[in-house]
This record gives C-alpha cells, sequence and structure tokens, in this order.
C-alpha cells in the first residue's frame, strides 16, 4: 500500500511538472475597464484578456533561460541593456551565489533581459495597467482595493525587508489563481515608462506630478492611493538598464482570438 | 605592425558572426598614447606612462570611437539593438545601417500639435546651422513613437510638407517593442532630470558614427548651441 501510494505521488509530480512547465504555469485573466489604483480622476482604463504566468520568474528558470541565450550571462551582457549590479548574485555566468535559492524570484535583471526572456517564450512583460489590474484582487475578489486588509498587507509587506530571498507561492494565490503579486519582490513592467510611449506628456504632466510628489500621497484620501502611490514611484525612478535586489519580473501573454 | 593589422582584419570579421556572445577583448589590437600627445601621435603597444609628462598612457578615443570602415561595436553603442525599422522611403533597416555618420535624433509622432512641431522646429534649427559641406557627414533622425499611424508613406508626407526631405533626414517607424525598446535606451540619461519630469520625448540626442551617445538636449525652443557645438566636434572637418 505503502509502495502504491509513493509510485501514485511520484507519477503526480511528475505530472505536476509537465503540467507546469505547460499550460499550468499561466492563467486566464478576463479583462474588464476598471479605473488604475492610482487613482487618476475617473480615467477608466480597458484591459483585454490576457494569460498570466502564476509565479514570478525563478532564479532557476532564468538559468535555464540563460543556458540558451549565453549573451545576457553575467559576464556578457552589454553596458547598452545592463549596469554593473546586474546578475549581482551569481557566482559567474551559470552559477547562483550559494545562499540563493533556485526556487527564488530572480531578481538583478534589467528591463532589457527581462523582455528578452519574455519574448524568447512568446510571451511578453505585462504593462502597468494589466499588471495592477491582476494586482488589485485578494484571495476571493477581483477588487479588492476598498477591503481595508488588502492595503494594510500591503502595506506591511512594504515594510518588511530582504523578501526577495523568500521563495515563489509562499502567500496565498489570488482569486484569479496568480501568486505573489505583492509580497515577494517588486516586478518589471512593459512600459513602466509609459509616459513617453504615449507621448502624451503635455495632457499628463499636471496629473501625474500628483503620482511623485510625496504631499500628494499624504493628502490622498485612503491608504490604497498609498500603496500605489509607492509602485508608482518605484517605476518612475527606473532605468530600464537598472537591476535592483528587490525587482523581478513575470510574463503575460495575448489571447489569440 | 603587419601582424596586428592582420589579426584586426580577421578580427573584424569574426565579429558579425559572433556578436551577440563575442566578450570584448580586444586588447592585442590596443595602441596607447600620451593623453597630452606629448609626443605627438606616437603611440605604445603596452599600457604605461609618457615619458615626457609622465602621465598615464591612454587609449586614444579615435580609435575607441569613430573607426571608419571598422565594423566593431562598442557596448554602449545603439547599433547593439537588433529591431527592424521602415525609412519614409519604405526601407527596411536596422539601426547599424544607420552606422558612419554622425547622428541627430529625436523622437516625435506626426499627429502630434503641441511639442512636436517645436522638436522639429529645433531640429531644423539645428540642421540650418551646419556648414553645407558638413551635412554629408551628418543624418538627422526623426523616430516615430507611434509606429501604428506613422506609416512610410506618412512619414514621407509630412517630410515633404516640412521641407525635410534632403539626403541627410531619416524618418523612421519601427515596431511598438522595438520603440519602446529605443526610447528605454535613450531614457538611459533621463536620470539627471527629477522622475516627476515628464519633458523625456522633448529631447534631442547626438551619436557619433559608431553609435554611442555623446549628447544630448533637453526641453524646448532652448539653447541649440551645445548641440551643434557636440555635432561639429565630431565632424571630420
Amino acid at each position: 500500500m505503502k509502495n502504491h501510494a509513493f509510485s501514485l505521488l511520484l507519477i503526480l509530480i511528475v505530472f505536476q511538472t509537465t503540467l507546469l512547465a505547460q499550460s499550468k504555469s499561466m492563467v486566464y485573466i478576463e479583462g474588464s475597464r476598471y479605473i488604475p489604483l492610482y487613482g487618476r480622476d475617473s480615467t477608466v482604463v480597458e484591459v483585454k484578456d490576457f494569460e498570466i504566468d502564476i509565479y514570478p520568474v525563478t532564479n532557476a528558470q532564468f538559468k535555464e533561460f540563460l543556458k540558451t541565450n549565453p549573451k545576457w550571462q553575467k559576464s556578457k551582457a552589454l553596458k547598452l541593456f545592463t549596469d554593473k549590479s546586474y546578475l549581482f548574485n551569481w557566482k559567474n555566468d551559470f552559477e547562483l551565489k550559494d545562499n540563493e535559492a533556485p526556487n527564488s524570484p530572480v531578481t538583478y535583471v534589467s528591463w532589457f533581459a527581462a523582455k528578452d526572456y519574455c519574448e524568447c517564450q512568446d510571451k511578453r512583460l505585462p504593462t502597468v495597467d494589466e499588471w495592477e489590474y491582476v494586482a488589485m484582487a485578494d484571495e476571493t475578489t477581483r477588487d479588492a482595493r476598498i477591503k481595508p486588509d488588502y492595503n494594510n498587507q500591503i502595506l506591511e509587506w512594504y515594510e518588511t525587508p530582504r523578501t526577495n530571498e523568500n521563495t515563489i507561492g509562499l502567500h496565498p494565490k489570488n482569486v484569479w489563481g496568480v501568486y505573489d503579486m505583492h509580497g515577494l519582490v517588486w516586478e518589471w513592467t512593459l512600459d513602466f515608462n509609459s509616459v513617453l510611449i504615449t507621448g502624451e506628456s503635455r495632457k499628463d504632466v499636471d496629473k501625474d506630478n500628483n503620482l511623485f510628489c510625496g504631499s500628494a500621497a499624504v493628502n490622498a484620501t485612503d491608504l490604497m492611493n498609498y500603496a500605489a502611490f509607492m509602485r508608482y514611484a518605484i517605476r518612475g525612478s527606473l532605468k530600464a538598464k537598472y537591476a535592483m535586489k528587490n525587482l523581478g519580473f513575470r510574463c503575460v501573454k495575448d489571447i489569440n482570438d | 605592425m603587419k601582424y596586428s593589422a592582420l589579426a584586426f582584419i580577421v578580427f573584424v570579421m569574426i565579429i558579425p558572426i559572433t556578436s551577440c556572445n563575442t566578450k570584448q577583448s580586444n586588447s592585442n589590437l590596443e595602441l596607447y598614447q600620451c593623453p597630452m600627445l606629448c609626443e605627438g601621435n606616437k603611440t605604445y603597444n603596452d599600457m604605461g606612462t609618457c615619458p615626457v609628462c609622465k602621465m598615464d598612457l591612454q587609449i586614444p578615443e579615435s580609435t575607441q570611437l569613430n573607426s571608419e570602415g571598422s565594423n566593431e561595436i562598442s557596448e554602449n553603442s545603439i547599433f547593439n539593438l537588433t529591431s527592424n525599422w521602415k525609412t519614409e522611403e519604405n526601407t527596411s533597416i536596422q539601426l547599424k545601417d544607420l552606422k558612419g555618420k554622425t547622428l541627430v535624433m529625436v523622437m516625435i509622432y506626426t499627429s502630434c500639435k503641441a511639442a512636436c512641431p517645436r522638436l522639429v522646429a529645433d531640429m531644423r534649427n539645428i540642421e540650418s546651422q551646419i556648414p553645407e559641406k558638413a551635412l554629408k557627414y551628418l543624418n538627422f533622425v526623426l523616430i516615430s513613437i507611434d509606429p501604428k499611424i506613422d506609416t512610410p508613406e506618412r512619414l514621407k508626407a509630412f517630410a515633404i510638407e516640412n521641407y525635410m526631405d534632403g539626403e541627410q533626414w531619416t524618418f523612421l517607424q519601427g515596431t511598438e517593442s522595438g520603440v519602446r525598446e529605443f526610447a528605454n535606451v535613450l531614457a538611459v540619461k533621463y536620470k539627471q532630470i527629477s522622475p516627476m519630469d515628464f519633458s523625456h520625448s522633448n529631447i534631442i540626442s547626438v551619436f557619433n558614427p559608431s553609435g554611442e551617445l555623446v549628447h544630448q538636449q533637453e526641453g524646448l525652443g532652448v539653447d541649440n548651441k551645445e548641440t551643434i557645438q557636440a555635432i561639429l566636434n565630431l565632424i571630420p572637418i
């Protein structure tokens, strides 16, 4: 009986890993219209249906990527695309430092590397709107932003140091089935520098100034904006070649009808 | 000397094949020179100090960058970008096809009514202050941040409309991803301004013929003097 259970377990594990490697590594997100967390007055954005990685990309996954894409290895990555701290927690081109867990989210990666990682798998980085859309869910609701618990939890995490050293999947998944949108690492988004991309800088200036202004955050009507302020402020201060200790990423995929 | 020239040629020929994963190890062809040029253009094969002024010898900039005919692309060069672009003449190019000329680049979109016309005016203003005979060393590149709308036809029409249809002007339509990537490459220098300043897009960038950023001008209708000087410094006349 014991033997039987063991082999069953083995089969389960094998099955699960193949599943994880395939479709189950992503979940379907039903798009909708919503007002982003940063609360630009009544500006509704539309998010189309897409799939998103359940977990942030891990060290182990990135290691695989480096094998087939040597140009992103620590010693070979171009200065145009990376800064000095790129893969800082790696011993060399192929090995993590000893105290790094393979199952921790990969960090110290630049936007260029993250973007290429996703594109190599026929995916892409999520837009800010997509990321925020998935991130506003809690365990039971798609939009949990009005719940005090939800916000308190996020802020609590913002106060917790070195969460990047944790492994993926330790927090409960949200209602979409996605793990670690909060509580592990910050994540790259495709258009973190979106103001330039929309080109509507002249329109955005007045409103978006509020985003990065500390006093605006203090005046915000509720805590919900404060957590968002922090995320947007971080995005606003990033450069695409930066690598940071607590900045990782995950990928999304468009749904082709 | 002959040997090193040969080695150089071989090296240059190998680069395009292994460009993705070549580590920059060109030590065998580096020449050192006194930064003060105490002995004129005399070069040394080894690092050391100048016998006259005792300063550390350096690799002269002119061989680092700007070496015409060389296929070598430095790590900081925008020619490392492999995105595909279309010109206003509907020719498909990559950025490295622009190699060899000093590049003056700006990101605009043709339907833009406020900032872009002034940026375009700035570009024309800069161009008009460059001596005519120097223009052949220059390429003024206008990259659309709105690749869906700005087709090659539209860019061509815009070029004609704005009297920017000469040889020295190039308009580029990219892919959404390519444009975003290029914008982020330019953003590298944005850090000097505060994160709340969204005048990023109002930037004119000057690249040397090897694709390395040498100067950025921020803001609208600002004094172009420094930019023009940066450009003139790169022109071999």
